[in-house]
Order: structure tokens, then C-alpha cells, then sequence
């Protein structure tokens, strides 16, 4: 392994300074791991019985530089581009999609918020529906971020409502009344992750790292919004439905035995578009933008109507609103 | 150097016996095999061939997990009265107790690697190489006072028994400091579980001051309920000498904390019904079922109904006395418990969801099948333990280097039933 390739520096100090001397173990043992892989592979390639081609070798390789990557929070500039291109390879040799992996960061100034108008919301699911399609959400286990509960006219009470409602939207008597990610500004999820697989970014979204999550769970019951799913199985997308426009920290391909969870549709909003499902509403129900923007309609939403937030006793502090009109 | 005749003469010990024993090791060789199969498919098919879900996100492993902790917490019931208040009684029994808290931590840390969905990233927990959240998530605690729970406690055992092997008196100087530490450790690791659930206020039913003492209440119960039933048994099959004192302290420490544990659970009870809230919605699930949806109904009631019971039998001094009853109490305590804890603690701590959904859970046969193969597992070690330590406390093993080395047991005869300074596994004055 060659001097150059061993030697990755942080790329901004404050990166250096948090990590301090781990960067440099990792590292150590990045080489040590990668040089058995190497001599595995060499033994392989060299052995008779070797039916190898080489993309199933590239393959391996690969799986391997994943697997002893990092945190992706605190990789550098230059690891993330190697990760990104690694997985963008794999895409290509395992499923034949050309998809495109951004790591466009938090930009400045910016607090994403949400809000949902209660009185326009009419059922129909459409919200749902864009989700799972832009997020690549496994259609096997048909996973969804989004739940809309219908509720009986009179009473706001999650207990008594119905998420699995399978008639046709609007029903006479009942309003609805969606749930995803609420983006708390102190989230219980992050507080409890014990390797710091998941965390706040700077715009408020809380993202997880795929590759750094161990599976354990812990986050799904700190949740008290029932935010977070997790991959019973290897999740499945039909090469034809992949959304390939992707982002490291949002809807990339998943594995088997991680958690996953509502981003804003990080790859869309933080180029400034609407995410999917507040694009997909038909009815003008969902509201989103910057909280920090004293012209957004979200801050004027927050300042002209009745809001209100589910659980505020439990001082998660969503970054979700209801309001009716 | 004395470890290689000592790893011999472990491995003898472990490997040699009767009949009886080699059926016994067999089977549980065979349901860890099934175990491990069972666990090849959750590898391979991902955690989907469990019954778990995103709304009962931990099932029988965790359940597992949690009661098992108490068990070995309750290794210090014994530690505490041998060590720090210098009762002879217990001093024999102190080394199989620490053999029953690593078999139990043993299962613990397996229930804890076949219930994370991703086990091949578990270095990702690795202070240095990985990230260790710490003191953040509770998590990252209870990882660090399980394995150091461990460590003391083969620390001790080996360091008594490697001196007693190779014709040393163990040197109370370098010991005994870490058996205080391992007493205080003890109650952190069952605490720091209970934190771990107590800690998340979107569970109402896990989220309550209670659940530590209540933890606390349980271990004490069925750990020294545990190691009433290993030391019948080792009384009844080995030359090994217990005292009865030994088995009276123990069953009155068993009785104590099972009566506490009935008046925390009383208090709980009084707490979630009398005035119903939201927050009782769980414990009205677990107790009573919501809308048809009952299925744990039935076992907490059992469980309630069988610690109880065996509770109030305990407290007849006839029945605690007599070792046939005092087994069967025990063992009923036993199972009780893992039932409260296991059953009826983990699970309804999911239904309802915090969302208000219900959706009821059964453990797959996999999931079965591994739990099964993990408790197999826990069962060999202890017995490996317990016959690596017997033959050397007997004085029937040690190392064919030292002067003067006797295979003649230090024991007196059976009837005696005392302890003579020169066998007493830790001396105490």
C-alpha cells in the first residue's frame, strides 16, 4: 500500500481536533484490514479454482474499502468523494444504475420547517405515494415514512385514530392529519445512538449513516413519533423505479439491518426545491421552507395562524406544525 | 509458571465424567447447533424471519437480555454478605455465584449480537477505531458496565483459583478491592438496564422512577433464587460441601426481595389504574388487553400469579426450610420472573405505539430456536465453570510442579458440614 494513499488528512481543524488521534487508528487499521483483503484476494486469484470475473472482483474490492470506511461525519472532503464514487460503481456493476450520490451540505442560513394545514388535507395520500417513490423505499416491505390518520370529527386523539383506513378520502365525519419525521430541534433518536450513526445536521435535519448503523433499535424506541423504520429484509426498488437523483445522508440505496427515516427529501431541499411530498399534495395542505427567512410562507404561516404540535410536553421541540385554516 | 498444567487440567475437568454429564453437554451441544443454524437464516434473510416489527422493534432477544442482567447482578447477593460482611456461609458458595453472573453476562452480550441487524459493523462501537457515544447514549453505558462486569468477575475466579492451583494462598491484598468494586458494579449494570428503558420518555410504561428499584427487586429475587437451585444441585451430585446456613441466608435473601418486588409491583399497579391517564395505556394492554388484543394477558397473570404464590410460601418457615419446597419456590421465583421481566416488561413497552397503533407480537420459530441456543450456551459455560472450579477447590487438582503437591482432597468427611480454614475458598479474617 502505497505512502500517499495512507496518509488522509482532516480537512477543516475543527475535524482535527474532534477526532484527534482516531482518524490516524482507524487508518492504521484500514491498511492492516485492507492489506488481508488484498492477500485473500491475491491467494484467490492466483488459486485454479478461481471462476472470478473481474466486475465480481471489482466488486469485492469495493465492498471491502466500504466496510472499513468511517463515520461519514467525520470524514474528510477527499474520503467522502472516495466513498461516493465507490458506491456510485456499485450501483453500476450490482443493478446496472447510472444514479448520481450528492453530499451537498447544510447551506447557511437556512433552518428547514414544516407545517400542515389540517383543514386541507383530504386523505387522499398522494403525499405518500411521492415518498416512497422518491425515496427508494423498499416496496417489498412497502415501508412508508408518511402516515395519514384519519381521525372522527370532534376528537383529536392519535389512540382512537385509524392509519390503515383502506375506503375512499375524504370520509364524510372524519378529518386527517399526517405524520412523518418532525425534525425535532432536540431529537431523542440522536441523544441515544450509541455510535453516532445518526445526527442533527446544521439546517435541523436529522440524517442517518447507513453504513455506520449497527441495527441495534435503540433510536427506534426513543422515538415518540414512530419516525424511524428499519430494514427487516434487503429493502427492494425495481431497477426501473430507482430514483437516481440520490444524496449520501437521504434515499441512496439501503441494506438489510439499518434504520432509516424521513431526511425532507435532503437531496431535493437542499437545492432548494419543495420536498416530494409537499410537492405531490393536491390540495395545498403542506407548507415548507426556511425558518430562518422572515419572508417564507412557513414564517408567515407560524406567525398569521392557530399552530400547535404534537407532544410538546416531551420538549423535543418538532420542527412541525399543524395549523387549520 | 503453572497455566499450562492449569489449562490442562481445566480442560480435563470439563471433559471428563459420567455418562450422565456427556448426555447432558450433548444435548446442549445440539441445541446450540440448532441455534446457530437458526441464526445462519436471521444472517442470511436479514431480522424479517423474527416476529419483530417496526412497532415491536425488540422482542424475545431483548427481553432476554434485560432479565438476564439481573441474574448476573445477583452474583453480588453472595459477594456482598462473603466479603464485605465477612460471613463465612456464604464463602463457598461466592465462586459459583461469579460463575453463574459470567454465564449470564455470556448471554447477555450473545442476546445483545443476535438481536443488532447489522452485527458485522459491531466495531463501529470500538472506542479508537469506531465511536463510542459515550456519556451520551445509555447504551454506550450499559456496553461498558457489562464487559467490565465481566472482566472482574473472571478476574477474581481465575486469580483464586490459578493461586490455589499452583499451591499459592491468594493474597487478600490483591483481590479483595476488586470484589467491593464488583458489588457496586453489579448494581450499576442492572441500574444503567433499567436506565436504558427508564430514559425515554416516549415510553410511558418503561419511562417511570420505579423501574430501577423494581429491576433491582426482580435480580435480587431470581438471581439467589438461581443459585439456590446450582448449589442443590452441586451438593447433591459432587463431594463439594455447602453449608445449610448457605441455603437458609439465601432463601431468606430470596424471600426479602421477592416480597419488595411484590409491593413495587403493587405500587405500580395503584399508580397506572387508580386514576387512569394516557400513560397507563400500555399497562392496560399488558393487563387487561385493548379491543380483543390480549395476547400477553395471560402470561403476566401467570407470572403474577406464580410469584405470589411461591413469595407467600417462602414466607412459611416450614416450607422455606424444607429443601424440597424451598427448590420448587425457587424455581417457580425463577421462572416468574423471566416471565415479568422478560414477557411482560420489554414488549408492552411497544403496544400501543407511541402513534396509538396496536399491533401484537409472537416470536418467530427462529427467534425461538436462537434464544433456545443462546440460554444452551449459558448453561455450558456455567457448567464448564463450575467443574474447571470444584475439582481445584476440593484440592483435587493442582499443578504437578509445586512442592508437596497432593491429589488427596483438603476436605473433611461429609457429615462434618463445616468448613475448615484450610479449604475455605477465600479466607474472611
Amino acid at each position: 500500500m502505497s505512502a500517499e494513499k495512507v496518509t488522509g488528512t482532516p480537512a477543516t481543524a475543527e475535524d482535527n481536533t474532534r477526532l484527534g488521534q482516531r482518524v490516524d487508528r482507524r487508518r492504521a487499521l484500514q491498511i492492516l484490514i485492507g492489506g488481508i483483503a488484498a492477500g485473500t484476494q491475491a491467494a484467490t486469484a492466483c488459486s485454479p479454482v478461481s471462476a472470478m470475473t473481474d466486475e465480481e472482483r471489482e466488486v469485492k474490492q469495493l465492498a471491502w474499502r466500504e466496510y472499513i470506511k468511517g463515520n461519514y461525519r467525520f470524514m474528510t472532503e477527499a474520503e467522502r468523494a472516495e466513498t461516493i464514487a465507490r458506491l456510485e460503481r456499485v450501483a453500476e456493476l450490482k443493478r446496472g444504475v447510472d444514479v448520481t450520490i450528492q453530499s451537498t451540505g447544510a447551506q447557511p442560513g437556512v433552518e428547514f420547517g414544516y407545517a400542515f394545514n389540517i383543514s386541507k388535507c383530504k386523505g387522499f395520500r398522494s403525499c405518500v405515494e411521492a415518498c416512497i417513490n422518491e425515496n427508494n423505499l423498499d416496496r417489498n416491505a412497502a415501508t412508508q415514512y408518511i402516515r395519514i390518520f384519519e381521525m372522527d370529527d370532534g376528537v383529536v386523539d392519535l389512540d382512537e385514530a385509524d392509519a390503515s383506513f383502506q375506503h375512499e378520502a375524504p370520509a364524510e365525519g372524519h378529518f386527517y392529519m399526517g405524520t412523518q419525521c418532525f425534525q425535532c430541534a432536540d431529537p431523542p433518536c440522536v441523544k441515544v445512538c450509541p455510535v453516532g450513526a445518526t445526527w442533527q445536521e446544521p439546517d435541523g435535519i436529522t440524517v442517518v449513516d447507513y453504513d455506520w448503523c449497527i441495527g441495534c433499535r435503540y433510536c427506534m424506541a426513543a422515538c415518540p413519533y414512530w419516525a424511524r423504520r428499519f430494514n427487516w429484509s434487503e429493502p427492494e426498488v425495481p431497477v426501473a423505479e430507482v430514483n437516481t437523483n440520490q444524496h449520501y445522508l437521504g434515499n441512496r440505496a439501503r441494506k438489510a439491518g439499518v434504520v432509516e427515516k424521513c431526511t425532507f427529501c435532503i437531496h431535493r431541499t437542499r437545492q432548494g426545491r419543495l420536498p416530494a411530498c409537499a410537492e405531490a399534495c393536491p390540495t395545498g395542505a403542506r407548507v415548507f421552507g426556511n425558518l430562518l427567512d422572515p419572508n417564507s410562507e412557513i414564517r408567515w404561516v407560524l406567525a398569521n395562524k392557530k399552530v400547535f404540535r404534537l407532544k410538546e410536553d416531551l420538549k423535543t421541540e418538532p420542527r412541525f406544525w399543524y395549523f387549520t385554516d | 509458571m503453572h497455566l499450562k498444567p492449569f489449562a490442562l487440567s481445566a480442560l480435563h475437568s470439563a471433559t471428563t465424567g459420567g455418562r450422565r454429564y456427556h448426555m447432558y453437554m450433548g444435548t446442549l451441544t445440539l441445541i446450540m447447533l440448532i441455534g446457530a443454524y437458526a441464526y445462519s437464516l436471521q444472517l442470511r434473510y436479514g431480522l424479517a424471519v423474527t416476529g419483530m416489527n417496526d412497532h415491536v422493534s425488540w422482542g424475545l432477544y431483548i427481553s432476554n437480555f434485560t432479565f438476564l442482567v439481573g441474574l448476573a447482578a445477583a452474583a453480588m447477593m453472595l459477594v456482598l454478605p462473603a466479603y464485605v460482611l465477612k460471613d463465612v456461609d456464604f464463602s463457598r458458595a461466592v465462586l459459583m455465584a461469579e460463575a453463574v453472573a459470567v454465564a449470564a453476562l455470556v448471554m447477555c452480550l450473545s442476546f445483545v449480537v443476535v438481536d443488532i441487524g447489522n452485527p458485522i459493523a459491531a466495531w463501529h462501537l470500538i472506542p479508537g477505531i469506531g465511536y463510542l457515544n459515550w456519556p451520551r447514549s445509555l447504551l454506550a453505558w450499559d456496553i461498558l458496565v457489562l464487559n467490565g462486569y465481566l472482566a472482574i468477575n473472571l478476574a477474581i475466579p481465575f486469580y483464586i483459583l490459578y493461586s490455589r492451583f499452583s499451591g499459592r494462598q491468594p493474597d487478600k491484598r490483591k483481590y479483595i478491592p476488586w470484589m467491593y468494586i464488583a458489588v457496586m458494579w453489579a448494581v450499576s449494570i442492572h441500574l444503567v438496564t433499567a436506565f436504558l428503558l427508564a430514559g425515554l420518555p416516549a415510553r410511558p410504561f418503561w419511562n417511570t422512577a420505579l423501574l430501577g428499584p423494581r429491576f433491582l427487586a426482580s435480580a435480587f429475587t431470581a438471581g439467589p433464587a438461581f443459585v439456590i437451585l446450582l448449589l442443590s444441585l452441586i451438593r447433591k451430585e459432587t463431594k463439594y460441601e455447602i453449608s445449610d446456613g448457605a441455603f437458609s441466608k439465601l432463601a431468606l435473601i430470596t424471600t426479602a426481595a421477592a416480597q419488595v418486588n411484590l409491593v413495587m409491583l403493587i405500587s405500580e399497579l395503584f399508580y397506572k389504574f387508580y386514576s387512569p391517564t394516557h400513560h397507563g395505556i400500555n399497562a392496560r394492554y399488558l393487563f387487561f388487553g385493548i379491543e380483543g388484543h390480549n395476547a400477553l394477558v395471560p402470561w403476566i397473570w401467570s407470572a403474577i400469579a406464580v410469584n405470589a404464590i411461591a413469595t407467600i410460601a417462602l414466607m412459611i418457615h416450614p416450607i422455606r426450610r424444607n429443601p424440597r419446597w424451598l427448590v420448587i419456590a425457587s424455581a417457580a421465583l425463577f421462572i416468574g420472573i423471566w416471565v415479568e421481566k422478560g414477557i411482560g416488561l420489554v414488549v408492552p413497552g411497544f403496544i400501543p405505539s407511541p402513534l396509538g397503533e396496536i399491533v401484537e407480537y409472537t416470536p418467530s420459530l427462529v427467534e425461538i430456536a436462537v434464544t433456545a441456543g443462546v440460554w444452551a450456551l449459558g448453561l455450558f459455560v456455567l457448567t464448564i465453570l463450575v467443574r474447571v472450579a470444584l475439582p481445584i477447590e476440593l484440592g483435587e487438582s493442582r499443578s504437578p510442579y509445586i512442592d508437596g503437591a497432593t491429589s488427596a482432597p483438603l476436605v473433611r468427611p461429609r457429615s462434618t458440614r463445616g468448613l475448615t480454614r484450610d479449604v475455605r475458598p477465600v479466607r474472611t479474617r
